[in-house]
């Protein structure tokens, strides 16, 4: 059973809504895939330093 | 339109970025980014690239916004969000400058602050100095603003390397020496349109005539850039060929440009100046493409060491 009605409003924009938001949850997405992506590359980035080093 | 009851969609929000205009710029900012001599985590690459389009997109907007009033006169772009009424100025314009510092930001954290700031320059010129500025006070108005068009491969390389180099200066130099003879060719069989909106378009303030020399004299400057490229670190024997084959044609199309008159243009309809604006965006890809697959030989070992790196 309904407890609400829907605005007009939003069953207007119901489509653009629904497509934002698919936008803005790819794009929180993407951030975290760089987060974690720049992390992987500065662990790299360091380990190999540390390798550098013990070879010298 | 002045539909009050209209809301605008997803979609007209999208064509305020100029979605055409943005897939050349993800290919040039792609192949910019592919071809520098850095490997890239291809998450970061995508995203470059992604924020890099964003910009360019937002520099859309803006320069929508600030042209709603011309691109209600001509016929090409009745159809845009603003004129046709789908979207409010005021919307464009605070999307666009929302976008700009999205792009911007995102690109600085996730590449570096070299290429955001280049975006950053890209997006200002292409939306104060080439739209506000440039765009209906001389007819000069293509050749300086070409300069934004030419900033996406030269964005790419920055965000690779963190820096300019002759390779990026050079792809700049293509496409900014490009643009002119692309768009005056188009000028020549869309004339209608710009002088009914009062475009100081160098067809409309110096005559036909006068614009298939420039034509032909921005060509010819052009070889040499299209040329030197391929004796960069970038180039090789593949992009080599693509250019003096590319360099003949399009120096054989505005040759012919040159000498035709606009009788005989008129009554074929302009069929040798629709062919030399197709052919130069045949140029452009051709070449970057050969680029890439430099690129790709490069990353296959495949290279010939007997190739002359001058530059």
């Amino acid at each position: 059973m309904t407890i609400r009605k829907d605005h007009e409003v939003h069953k207007r924009r119901g489509k653009t809504n629904m497509t934002l938001g698919i936008v803005l949850g790819a794009f929180v997405l993407l951030v975290f895939a760089i987060t974690i992506s720049k992390m992987v590359g500065e662990a790299q980035r360091v380990q190999s330093e540390n390798a550098t080093t013990q070879a010298e | 339109m002045t539909n009050q009851s209209y809301d605008a969609e997803f979609g007209d929000f999208f064509a305020l970025l100029k979605p055409r205009v943005m897939s050349l710029v993800v290919f040039t900012a792609a192949v910019g980014l592919l071809v520098a001599p850095v490997s890239m985590n291809p998450v970061l690459a995508f995203s470059a690239v992604l924020f890099i389009a964003l910009g360019a997109g937002a520099s859309g907007a803006l320069n929508m916004w600030w042209d709603a009033d011309i691109d209600q006169i001509m016929k090409r772009t009745q159809g845009r969000p603003i004129p046709s009424g789908r979207v409010t100025p005021s919307n464009a314009l605070i999307m666009g400058l929302w976008l700009s510092v999205l792009a911007v930001g995102m690109l600085g954290l996730t590449s570096n602050w070299v290429a955001a700031g280049l975006l950053a320059f890209t997006i200002f010129f292409y939306a104060v100095v080439y739209s506000m500025w440039l765009k209906r006070s001389t007819p000069q108005n293509i050749v300086i603003g070409g300069a934004a068009g030419a900033f996406p491969p030269m964005v790419g390389w920055a965000a690779a390397t963190g820096g300019v180099s002759v390779e990026s200066v050079l792809m700049f130099s293509l496409i900014f020496m490009w643009t002119p003879p692309h768009f005056w060719s188009l000028a020549l069989f869309m004339n209608h349109d710009y002088s009914a909106a009062g475009v100081p378009m160098m067809t409309v303030t110096h005559g036909k005539p006068y614009t298939r020399k420039q034509i032909l004299i921005y060509t010819i400057l052009l070889a040499p850039v299209t040329l030197a490229l391929a004796f960069t670190s970038i180039g090789g024997p593949v992009y080599f060929a693509a250019a003096v084959i590319l360099s003949v044609g399009f120096l054989r199309g505005a040759w012919g440009l040159f000498q035709r008159s606009e009788d005989v243009a008129t009554s074929d309809d302009y069929r040798a100046e629709r062919g030399v604006f197709k052919f130069s965006l045949l140029y452009l890809f051709t070449l970057f493409f050969a680029l890439l697959i430099e690129a790709a030989l490069r990353g296959l070992n495949l290279t010939w060491g007997a190739w002359p790196v001058w530059i």
